[in-house]
């Protein structure tokens, strides 16, 4: 039985660590979003925390209900509660979680639309910063010249992280990930110019140098006002009856 | 004035505000919300030794504020940006007649800008217009995030804010200044979107659109728009700090901005009293972009006097004493993307 509750504990972690920051890019367990996990014998609850109040509600909404998604994929979980915390409207986004009630039907009159256009544009400028990374890694551990970046395919970059996380990004907005697909291509995986590339690179910098920036505030934010405790802490009743 | 290895510098604080947090002014949890948030920004990025006590935060008046500024921090000229956010605070956030006085009592060390709101329609406009006579508005600072009834902001392309630029022409209110912030209605919109600004800088060109904070957190869609539009400028409001916590990031960041719009378009500015200018202008003119950032040239010393007040010098016709103008026939090295 321990070993079956401790693996329900691993399997709770590693759905939350599927939902992502849209606009720092990260998961939330690595930002320290998740505040506490409870498990007992009737489900899990979750309770999220971000750096301030007035984090945009969008996103709050837009990870809390990922988070909801996710933890229900965890095989007899039991019943799923994610709640956030501390936030200007988490009264009407915990309502909203509680109720299933998706987007619009949690903000109502304030919201028209769903979000996955605001997702979609999220996770354009990670494939962006993504791409920015391993091009730019190539360039420094390798005699690659920017003239030979147009043709450069998937297969030619070396594999690492930076390689795996291009292809999340690729994957993500329904870009190819074969050995012989560009590497660098526009949103709509349309390859780049030979003589638009050195101005594509520097823009995608500047849209990495944006994402990495606003997670160093964000995670100072979060330190600051939790006072550094630590988030992630797990109990777990179900293991012990 | 700030003077260093023999270069003088003439220092413009272009986001100033005079608030006040306390309890008794907070209309409701959003009031102790929204400083709460303005007080973490302040420990977390602040050198230890510059941190303020919290009851101060929440209100230092007027004389405090002339002590930061002119007598401790350098400052040659400030300029107010204020937040009136009048669903949070019962008498507003920014202290509007406060810091009129103080204008009125300290002249040629303070401009005081106001704001206005489009979805106050024809009653606004009309106070605008009285608002530009009684208080000699040469800008406003727009809050476009800021809440009003139901609504949870607005955009400036929307009808009703192209009436309000076009009574600011009218008016002869050149400077509007934008501050991008969190929450915004519709909320499936990304409430950090610059694309409004793009749109009335186009259509709007004899104003001068300052966009605070860089457009950060989206400071690619915000350098873009800059280099198409020789009409946007970006204030370095919230960018400062990291100058102190992250310096390699403020690196980057000035090295980004100085690429992409130039160092003419650049302005200092401490956002008072979210920070103090004086750790920031010490902390400015000694900062140099680190030797293994080889993608950015060094900084100059005539770039950081732009930065640090001549550029907003020009922007609102501040007069500027003859030792701290720099030499006749500086012009900018037109190395930006946007020159």
């Amino acid at each position: 039985m321990i070993a079956v509750a401790q693996s329900l504990q691993s399997e709770v972690v590693a759905a939350l660590a599927t939902v992502v920051d849209p606009e720092l890019d990260q998961p939330i367990t690595d930002l320290g979003f998740v505040r506490s996990i409870r498990i007992d014998r009737t489900g899990v609850t979750v309770h999220l925390r971000l750096p301030t109040s007035f984090c945009a509600p969008n996103f709050a909404y837009l990870m809390a209900s990922d988070a909801v998604d996710a933890l229900r994929r965890v095989p007899d979980v039991g019943k799923v509660t994610v709640l956030l915390d501390d936030h200007h409207d988490s009264d009407k986004i915990n309502a909203g979680l509680a109720a299933d009630a998706g987007y619009v039907g949690t903000f109502g009159s304030e919201a028209e639309q769903d979000l996955d256009e605001l997702r979609r544009i999220f996770q354009r400028k990670a494939h962006t910063a993504a791409m920015e990374r391993s091009v730019m890694a190539l360039l420094r551990s390798t005699g690659t010249t920017v003239e030979q970046l147009p043709g450069l395919t998937l297969g030619q970059l070396p594999g690492g992280s930076h390689k795996d996380a291009l292809l999340r990004r690729r994957a993500a907005i329904g870009l190819g990930i074969r050995p012989d697909d560009l590497v660098l291509v526009d949103d709509d995986g349309v390859p780049v110019p030979p003589d638009a590339v050195p101005a594509r690179l520097r823009f995608a910098k500047a849209v990495r140098i944006s994402v990495e920036g606003n997670a160093h505030f964000c995670r100072g934010l979060l330190a600051t006002r939790y006072d550094n405790e630590p988030g992630g802490l797990i109990t777990d009743t179900r293991r012990t009856t | 004035m700030y003077e260093k290895n023999g270069e003088k510098y003439f220092i413009v604080d272009a986001h100033i505000a005079l608030w006040d947090a306390r309890a008794a002014n907070q209309k409701n949890i959003h009031g102790k919300q929204f400083i709460d948030c303005f007080y973490d920004y302040h420990k977390n990025l602040s050198p230890e030794e510059e941190v303020w006590d919290y009851d101060t935060y929440t209100y230092y008046g007027g004389q405090r504020l002339l002590k930061d500024l002119f007598e401790d921090g350098y400052v040659d000229h400030a300029i107010f940006q204020p937040a009136i956010l009048s669903d949070f605070y019962v008498n507003g956030f920014g202290q509007t007649e406060d810091a009129l006085a103080l204008t009125r009592a300290n002249p040629g060390k303070l401009t005081y800008n106001h704001a206005w709101d489009p979805r106050h329609a024809e009653a606004g406009l009309e106070q605008l217009r009285k608002d530009a006579a009684r208080m000699n508005l040469q800008g406003v600072k727009l809050y476009t995030a800021e809440w009003y009834g139901d609504s949870r902001g607005w955009k400036l392309d929307d009808p009703w804010s192209r009436r309000y630029l076009e009574e600011c022409l009218e008016l002869g209110i050149k400077n509007i200044h934008v501050h991008k912030g969190p929450t915004i209605r519709p909320l499936d919109r990304d409430s950090f979107d610059v694309a409004d600004i793009d749109k009335v800088a186009t259509d709007y060109t004899d104003l001068n659109f300052i966009v605070e904070h860089v457009g950060l957190p989206r400071l690619e869609d915000f350098c873009w728009i800059a280099t198409q539009e020789p009409n946007v400028y970006g204030g370095l409001a919230v960018a400062m700090p990291f100058i102190h916590t992250r310096p390699g990031y403020f690196a980057q960041i000035i090295g980004e901005l100085l690429y992409w719009i130039g160092e003419d378009r650049i302005l200092f500015s401490s956002d008072y009293a979210l920070w103090t200018p004086k750790w920031l202008v010490e902390a400015f003119v000694d900062f140099q972009i680190p030797v293994e950032l080889t993608e950015y040239a060094p900084i100059t010393v005539e770039q950081k006097k732009k930065i640090l007040g001549l550029n907003a010098a020009a922007l609102y016709g501040l007069d500027v004493p003859e030792e701290l103008r720099l030499p006749a026939g500086a012009g900018s090295r037109e190395e930006a993307v946007a020159s």
